[in-house]
């Protein structure tokens, strides 16, 4: 199968990092009686080396399952997920996962939150300590290294969060709804701070998010999620030039993007 | 000032009213001595016994704390145990639960009759009774470790050794000091528990003595001693929980 793909990388010209092979999930019964559930019916899709691709849907959409799938934390029941020429079993060292929530240890520092997967890899040396406090630097952070958890706003948080993602250079980010929670004004900021990572470090991202606006600020290409059974209604390619500016949002092909993606879930008449 | 009157000026003037009435009970109804001594002979009955109380007072402070360690030492461990292995889980935990209910009091002649009358037998009503809230408290705090915290520690890959040290140990620690906090409590009660039934010395003791006696006041100045060790104890478990407070912050259980 892995040599399959590599045949087909050849033949695409294209520089695969990883293949989402029809990948499908279905929960067992909760209950006796109760019908098992599909959360994901089949997705495919070709990753390519630094894309960033959201996940677009509604709550329930098997986004999340996809994502986790990907990530390792969550097995698929049929499919596999090939990243960089390994089958996905388990969480790689060079993945990075950022949650929903901040999920900031609250007994620690913020440095030594973010620096939390390398003692866990037992790589906490000064090289780690000298990264995470640049990574702390460049999300605006550098002053609150010593600082706890709880003296941070949640924007704050997750940016120690996508710190502590991003400390072992990661060239897969993987990240849930991470902005979910946040004010709209602090969620743009997150946004531009992401696309800005992104451009310096080249790591590939895979961002699951419900807002549509969110995922086509993004992304090189917008994955677009049905309702429960969760699979992809659309697949929209945003060609939109990076940097990409606040003031993007503004305008018709931006408009007309979001429109689109609205029509695939449902709340827009395609036209 | 004003806030911070109402919130010390207020519990002091409680405190006072209710020394007021019942100084007040006595005088108007004149209650015999033997009864209900007023407040101000207590307070005399304190002053004159002080070297007496303090000297009683450290052994029970004594026999109430070393029980407590005992039980804290020995419940931790335990609590790993039941919640790290299943068998041990399902062997041990319902029995826990049941003991829970039991009155462990009820033990106590049977240990004076195993332990003697020495300090022995109170350390271990003390730990029999303060055993059970750190065990069934630390290990719940150990089977609820919030999942997203479980989440991180596999995304990171830590092994099971590390996800314990790292995440489910701290993360239940705010359970760990609120059933210290029972613990501490009822191990004051163990150790003069374990006094009244059999014993030649502490407060507990001197309650009794006194009484045959019928010197009421200084049995009232013992149980003023007790409520100072039950307290003081109490405020120091306290003390750790507010040094904690910082490292849990809003998020935590506490």
């Amino acid at each position: 199968m892995i040599s399959a793909l590599a045949a087909d990388d050849a033949a695409s010209g294209a520089r695969a990092f990883g293949v989402f092979d029809q990948v499908a999930k279905t929960f067992p019964a909760a209950a006796r009686g109760a019908e098992p559930v599909v959360a994901l019916e089949s997705v495919s899709y070709e990753l390519k080396q630094g894309e960033l691709v959201s996940l677009l849907g509604p709550s329930g959409c098997g986004k999340t399952t996809l994502l986790r799938i990907a990530a390792g934390l969550t097995r698929a029941s049929s499919g596999h997920v090939v990243i960089r020429g390994r089958e996905v079993q388990g969480p790689q060292e060079d993945f990075g996962f950022v949650f929903q929530s901040p999920n900031l240890l609250p007994w620690r520092t913020v440095l030594n939150n973010v620096l939390f997967p390398m003692e866990i890899a037992g790589r906490n040396d000064e090289r780690a300590r000298a990264r995470a406090m640049e990574l702390l630097d460049l999300v605006g952070l550098g002053g609150f290294a010593k600082s706890r958890p709880h003296q941070l706003s949640g924007g704050m948080k997750q940016r120690v969060a996508l710190c502590r993602a991003l400390v072992p250079g990661p060239s897969l980010l993987l990240m849930d709804e991470p902005f979910g929670a946040l004010d709209e004004l602090t969620r743009m900021e997150m946004q531009d701070l992401l696309l800005h990572i992104r451009r310096v470090s080249g790591t590939t991202v895979v961002f699951v998010t419900h807002s549509i606006a969110e995922a086509v600020y993004l992304a090189d290409e917008v994955l677009v999620f049905s309702r429960r059974p969760g699979r992809v209604i659309d697949r929209i390619r945003t060609d939109l030039a990076y940097p990409r500016k606040p003031e993007l949002r503004y305008t018709a092909a931006f408009t007309e993007l979001e429109r689109r993606a609205g029509a695939g879930l449902g709340v827009v008449h395609a036209g | 000032m004003p806030d911070r009157l109402i919130r010390f000026g207020l519990p002091v003037l409680g405190v006072a009213l209710l020394l007021l009435a019942w100084h007040l009970y006595v005088v108007v109804f004149d209650v015999p001595l033997v009864v209900l001594p007023r407040p101000g002979l207590v307070w005399d009955s304190l002053l004159k016994n002080w070297r007496l109380l303090v000297e009683e007072g450290w052994i029970t402070l004594l026999e109430s704390f070393y029980g407590f360690l005992l039980a804290f030492v020995l419940g931790v461990p335990l609590a790993v145990a039941i919640s790290s292995s299943r068998v041990l889980n399902l062997m041990f935990y319902p029995l826990l639960i049941a003991t829970q209910s039991l009155p462990k009091v009820a033990l106590a002649p049977l240990i004076l009759i195993w332990l003697g009358i020495g300090i022995e037998s109170k350390l271990a009503i003390a730990w029999l009774v303060a055993f059970f809230p750190i065990v069934v408290d630390t290990a719940t705090g150990l089977r609820n470790t919030p999942a997203e915290y479980l989440d991180l520690a596999t995304s990171v890959r830590a092994n099971g050794w590390q996800t314990f040290w790292k995440i489910r140990l701290p993360a239940a620690l705010p359970f760990v000091i609120s059933g210290s906090k029972v613990a501490i409590t009822l191990a004051v009660i163990g150790a003069v528990i374990g006094e009244f039934i059999g014993s030649n010395q502490g407060l507990g003791n001197l309650m009794l003595v006194a009484n045959s006696q019928v010197n009421v006041p200084l049995a009232y100045a013992a149980l003023v001693g007790l409520a100072a060790i039950g307290i003081g104890l109490y405020a120091a478990v306290v003390l750790v929980e507010v040094a904690l407070k910082p490292w849990f912050g809003e998020a935590g259980h506490t």
